[in-house]
């Protein structure tokens, strides 16, 4: 039921028995057999513990790491034939927000962060993208710090910088790696309500729905929010389907994401 | 796929080889030390390459972000060092002049220290010092800078959000030091040539000015002007891509960023004196 529900709506992301390239330096392992269509309206969930791939992943997503191997199609255009040019629009609908303090630019102040993005691509002078930084900083209660430069903020403010630059583009469909990591509840508690109204249709985004996919060693926040779940498990891609599919007697790899604290 | 594969083969092994022991023996080091000379050759080839490909590509993309970017890499590798080359550039006219002058007197032929500053200063120390001033301070700069944001990830923020890393972060610092080493380089000279007709003046050399600068003028040829501009814009290039390659082009751990800032001051160094050496020669066969 829930395949045919999604295959009638416009697939953006899709890999298709894709390996995930592991980084170089660390020894990682690669992720492989992944199969992922992210449809219009969807808001995926996936688990994993640490050093499972799901940075990778979400870095394969974005369009940032061909695959090692499989297809990876964005916008339903295979990238590997596609004009760079078209590549780019194709990328810059999908946003990507790091984990561990968004991975600002630390010579630049937070507005000028999140204007960077705006100007470039629009090729706006600072002034001129003003009003836009303005709104997405009050829209992700950034104001008060504009000018402070990244390394004067805390991490879970850096973080929230992060997923500001990320929606000034205005994008479709946004990955989010771990946002919750290392946050306290209040400001946990901000992030999901946050995200559950930019997935419902924000007005900032014009009324509609942003298509999600969050990575987490924790399912649990998620679980209410969440409408599609996978997981990691020995570096392989398993779909787990609705929250139906988040049932730790059926899926024992889900008994340590799922754990009470 | 095959081909792709015996690459991708044949690179691993030529990493092992590179991260093996040193071998003993001459023979076996001396091997060690070409492979090596030859990979960052290639590796500095193929992102000069690339480098000038996106300059030419994205000329005139995101103008309005671009253009205080670049006039402020221009402040940087120009207009701030500009006290420090009038120094150098007095101290060079007083040094040369000092000690060609007290030779040329020996002989006689005092009347050549003109063609001695052309031949010196315009050709030779001119541009070196002001290549060698800016790597000091602003090559090194540049590759503990992008060496930092290469480690904290935000090279990899940049393409997220579609930005082009070598056009944000290269093509501004390679106009900047092109740039800035051209117009010092001019400041250099003409602040030698004068304090080296100080220098002249006080030892009671008898030269007039008029004779001075007619023989500077003389000893000029045309030729030496446009070889001036290809070479201090050359010397800014090579400076440029030497430093933003160490910075930029492999992933670099944060304790890794002193060792690619030496390494960057060593290989423009050695860039910069070959690159003269080609222009060694065009000016043996003028």
């Amino acid at each position: 039921m829930n395949t045919t529900i999604q295959s009638r709506r416009e697939v953006l992301v899709e890999l298709d028995d894709v390996t995930v390239k592991a980084p170089p330096l660390d020894g990682a392992m690669p992720v492989v057999g992944v199969n992922w269509k992210i449809a219009r309206g969807d808001w995926w969930v996936i688990g994993g513990p640490a050093w499972s791939g799901k940075s990778d992943l979400l870095a394969t997503a974005a369009g940032l790491v061909p695959p090692d191997d499989g297809a990876f199609f964005l916008g339903g255009r295979n990238v590997q034939i596609i004009e760079e040019d078209d590549l780019l629009q194709a990328r810059l609908k999908v946003g990507l927000v790091f984990e561990n303090g968004g991975r600002l630019f630390h010579h630049l102040s937070v507005a000028e962060n999140v204007a960077l993005p705006l100007s470039y691509h629009r090729n706006l002078t600072v002034a001129d993208a003003a009003v836009e930084t303005a709104a997405v900083l009050e829209l992700t209660g950034l104001t008060r710090m504009a000018e402070s430069v990244p390394s004067r903020i805390g991490r879970p403010w850096r973080q929230r910088v992060g997923l500001a630059r990320a929606l000034g583009l205005k994008p479709e469909v946004l990955l989010l790696d771990n946002p919750l990591g290392g946050l306290d509840w209040r400001q946990a508690v901000w992030w999901i309500e946050f995200l559950a109204a930019l997935a419902a249709g924000h007005p900032f985004l014009g009324g509609q729905p942003l298509t999600l996919a969050v990575t987490t060693d924790d399912f649990r926040p998620w679980k209410s929010q969440g409408r599609q779940f996978a997981v990691l498990k020995e570096n392989r891609w398993q779909a787990l389907g609705g929250r139906e599919g988040l049932d730790p007697v059926r899926e024992p790899a889900l008994r340590e994401l799922l754990a009470a604290g | 796929m095959e081909s792709q594969e015996a690459t991708t083969k044949l690179l691993r092994n030529v990493q092992s080889i590179m991260e093996a022991p040193l071998p003993r023996g001459y023979l076996k080091y001396t091997g060690r030390m070409l492979l090596r000379f030859v990979l960052t050759a290639q590796g500095l080839g193929a992102f000069a390459l690339i480098t000038l490909g996106v300059a030419v590509t994205k000329f005139n993309v995101a103008a309005n972000v671009m253009r205080p970017m670049i006039r402020a890499e221009v402040r940087r590798a120009g207009l701030r060092l500009l006290p420090v080359v009038l120094f150098i550039g007095s101290a060079l006219g007083f040094v040369i002049l000092g000690q060609t002058v007290a030779l040329l007197q020996k002989f006689g032929a005092s009347e050549y220290i003109g063609k001695v500053m052309v031949t010196v200063v315009v050709r030779e120390l001119g541009p070196l010092a002001a290549a060698l001033l800016v790597l000091g301070r602003v090559g090194t700069a540049t590759v503990i800078e992008l060496g930092t944001s290469r480690a904290h990830g935000e090279v990899e923020a940049l393409e997220a959000l579609g930005i082009d890393p070598i056009h944000f972060l290269v093509i501004p610092r390679m106009i900047g030091m092109a740039v800035g080493i051209f117009s010092l380089t001019i400041y250099l000279i003409l602040t030698a040539v004068l304090s080296g007709y100080v220098f002249a003046f006080i030892q009671d050399v008898p030269i007039l000015p008029a004779d001075y600068f007619r023989q500077l003028a003389g000893a000029l040829i045309w030729e030496d002007f446009a070889l001036l501009a290809l070479k201090t814009l050359g010397f800014g290039v090579v400076i440029s891509i030497v430093s933003c390659y160490q910075g930029l082009a492999q992933p670099l751990r944060l304790e890794e960023v002193s060792f690619a800032t030496t390494r960057a001051v060593l290989h423009s160094v050695v860039a910069c004196v070959l690159l003269d050496a080609m222009f060694i020669v065009v000016y043996l066969v003028m």
